[in-house]
């Protein structure tokens, strides 16, 4: 039984036949690839994931339940944090009050009229936050503009947003996407480390081959809306459908 | 202090006492001096500066915060008004009832209005509440003419029933609006050599509700609740995806808002007991976002600044006219006098909206953040550590210095 089940799930788009029979299953605590070339359906299948699109056909299980109808907040409360290929902050607030939103989610849930208390007043959320910048080395930047930083730091305290919801599912569309190499490095780096503190499952779509075999521990071959195969980083290396996919040879 | 941290504290203790000595701060010139026709110390304006001040800053809860731009807000000051009208029609001439009543049913139209318009966001979200405000206007107009006098207004009457107060005065008049018997229009004066100041009951009543208003104003901006209203503006996408629901926060912004909108309309009918459609047209919704954005979108003096810099020039320069112009340019010789009053003309008398026009271009183009940018300029210019803004409320006030 894995953390996520995804059973033959089709999307259509008019004439494209965006993804057909999807079958995908992640275990509980492990790190799954999803590679495919452009057009495969891989940001379909994530937005599929998350409530964003809803699948035409096939079962989409989080944890035994279906997130399918379900809003994007509702399927974040569930547990399911996402992390987008550009980064997506609160670029008006502060580094500290974005890292306070995502806690104030957790503890209060999806809509708080909480109108009347001043928000440092809220020490134990502010004490979280404060920590989880800490842990994201990003405490000097706690009052920093956000949308001020570079594209790294952006991610990284994306992440970081993620993590201080304490998700046990992370979805990662593309985290390196666009990134000069030693901010890939930094985030290969930092998503190594939250892998091996953290009981969290990771789901990844990655185009940068390094990042996904430095991370992954399986890994789906999406071609054509289609899984092409599943299996371990060291078998996906040298197979042959697989480099048919990527790079066009008739095997 | 108050709950508040010492910044706003002490904003909130310069604008308290702004509003409290108002009747000296503007009435600085002598009543029998040439320039005492810029003092706005008299009562009707220092009850229009309080309460389109409440106004604007219910709407740069909803503006400033979230960044929805409602084009419809005189609807909810046109509810309050026929609210408290009919109280005052119905029950007694107490403010009290009135004013709530004027907002719990302002507050109950803005979430129907905001129910229907917040499925839209950007313009389409602007259009919709215009629609919505003019047809309130039009329904109240012609249609709802049993309820809300039509083209008249909804007046106060002899027969009306006012089952706790008196249906008509001992003289036989129709009762004024006041608060437990003191009424609203009775009003002190004070003349301290040639100056004449003027402590009237209505204006201050109006002014501790601004000044309640401002305070919960302040609260909400600095709350939970005010955070996750500008993350709304920020990025709405990272807010669904961190399992928040921005719907309901949007619609408790535009209910808060409206019934602050409610709250000034309520008090404009106990100052002045008669409510008429034209309060809902939608110059009047235009007016609110103009005080806004010129006093300083998503600060929190900056409304209450651009409330009073526009009423201001509407009720003063509005009343210069050309025999004054005259008598200033009378030193020139003739030809040169009658050139410059022609050149001074269209910006005067009923032009004022051209003058108003040319300092809102002004203020957009160089001071985006409205007069409290300029204020915090000026405080950097002059080398100041802190930039005051209450500083700027004296001089919004009275620019005729």
């Amino acid at each position: 039984m894995g953390i996520l089940e995804v059973k033959d799930v089709g999307k259509r788009f008019g004439g494209l036949q965006a993804l057909s029979d999807v079958q995908l299953n992640v275990a509980e605590n492990t790190c799954h690839a999803i590679i495919g070339p452009n057009g495969a359906g891989k940001s379909t299948l994530l937005n599929c994931l998350i409530g964003k699109l809803i699948p035409d056909s096939g079962s989409v299980m989080f944890d035994g339940q279906s997130v399918l109808g379900r809003t994007p907040f509702e399927i974040c409360q569930m547990g399911i944090s996402r992390v987008f290929q550009t980064p997506e902050i609160f670029g008006d607030l502060t580094v500290l009050e974005n890292m306070m939103i995502p806690i104030f989610a957790k503890r209060d849930g999806s809509f708080e009229m909480n109108g009347i208390s001043s928000v440092f007043s809220q020490k134990d959320v502010l004490e979280d936050a404060e920590k989880m910048l800490e842990d994201m080395n990003m405490a000097d930047k706690r009052h920093m503009h956000a949308a001020s930083m570079s594209r790294g730091d952006k991610r990284r305290l994306e992440i970081g947003m993620c993590l201080s919801q304490n998700p046990r599912l992370l979805l990662l569309d593309e985290p390196t996407a666009g990134m000069a190499r030693a901010d890939t490095n930094n985030t290969i780096d930092l998503l190594k480390e939250i892998k091996a503190e953290r009981d969290i499952t990771i789901a990844i779509i990655e185009h940068d081959m390094h990042v996904v075999f430095s991370l992954a521990d399986r890994i789906t071959v999406l071609a054509q809306g289609t899984p092409l195969v599943e299996d371990s980083p060291e078998n996906i290396k040298g197979h042959p459908k697989v480099r048919e996919a990527y790079l066009g040879e008739s095997a | 202090m108050f709950g508040l941290e010492k910044k706003d504290a002490k904003l909130l203790l310069i604008v308290a006492a702004l509003v409290f000595f108002a009747p000296f701060l503007l009435n600085p010139f002598p009543s029998d001096s040439g320039m005492a026709q810029f003092n706005a110390g008299y009562p009707d304006l220092m009850q229009r500066f309080v309460i389109f001040g409440i106004f604007a800053i219910g709407f740069n809860i909803l503006f400033g915060l979230t960044g929805y731009l409602s084009f419809g807000h005189a609807a909810f000051l046109g509810v309050g008004s026929y609210s408290a009208v009919w109280m005052f029609k119905l029950l007694s001439m107490n403010v009290v009832p009135a004013i709530i009543l004027a907002v719990i049913v302002s507050g109950l139209f803005a979430i129907v209005i905001g129910y229907v318009s917040l499925r839209r966001s950007g313009i389409y979200f602007s259009i919709l509440t215009l629609a919505f405000a003019q047809m309130s206007f039009a329904l109240a107009y012609s249609v709802l003419t049993p309820i809300t006098g039509g083209e008249t207004g909804l007046q106060l009457a002899l027969n009306d029933p006012r089952i706790l107060g008196a249906a008509q005065t001992a003289d036989g008049n129709i009762p004024v609006p006041g608060i437990f018997g003191l009424e609203m229009r009775s009003t002190a004066e004070l003349a301290v050599g040639p100056w004449e100041f003027v402590f009237n009951v209505g204006y201050y009543f109006s002014g501790i509700l601004m000044l309640a208003s401002f305070y919960l104003a302040i609260r909400i901006f600095r709350s939970p609740f005010g955070m996750m209203l500008r993350a709304v503006k920020s990025n709405q996408q990272r807010m669904s995806y961190t399992g928040l629901n921005p719907k309901p926060y949007t619609l408790a912004a535009f209910v808060i808002s409206g019934m602050y909108a409610g709250l000034a309309g309520g008090l404009m009918a106990a100052m002045d007991p008669l409510a008429g459609a034209e309060r809902m047209f939608w110059t009047a919704s235009g007016e609110v976002v103009l005080m806004t954005i010129l006093g300083g979108v998503g600060t929190l003096i900056g409304p209450v600044l651009g409330a009073g810099a526009i009423k201001y020039m509407e009720n003063i320069i509005s009343k210069i006219n050309s025999d004054i112009l005259h008598g200033w340019f009378a030193f020139l010789p003739d030809g040169l006098e009658d050139f410059v009053v022609a050149i001074i003309y269209p910006f005067i008398g009923k032009g004022w909206h051209l003058t108003l026009g040319i300092i809102f271009m002004l203020v957009v183009i160089f001071l985006p953040g409205g007069l409290v940018e300029g204020g915090q300029r000026i405080a950097k210019l002059f080398g100041k550590k802190k930039t005051n803004d209450a500083k700027d409320g004296a001089e919004a006030k009275t620019p005729a210095e």
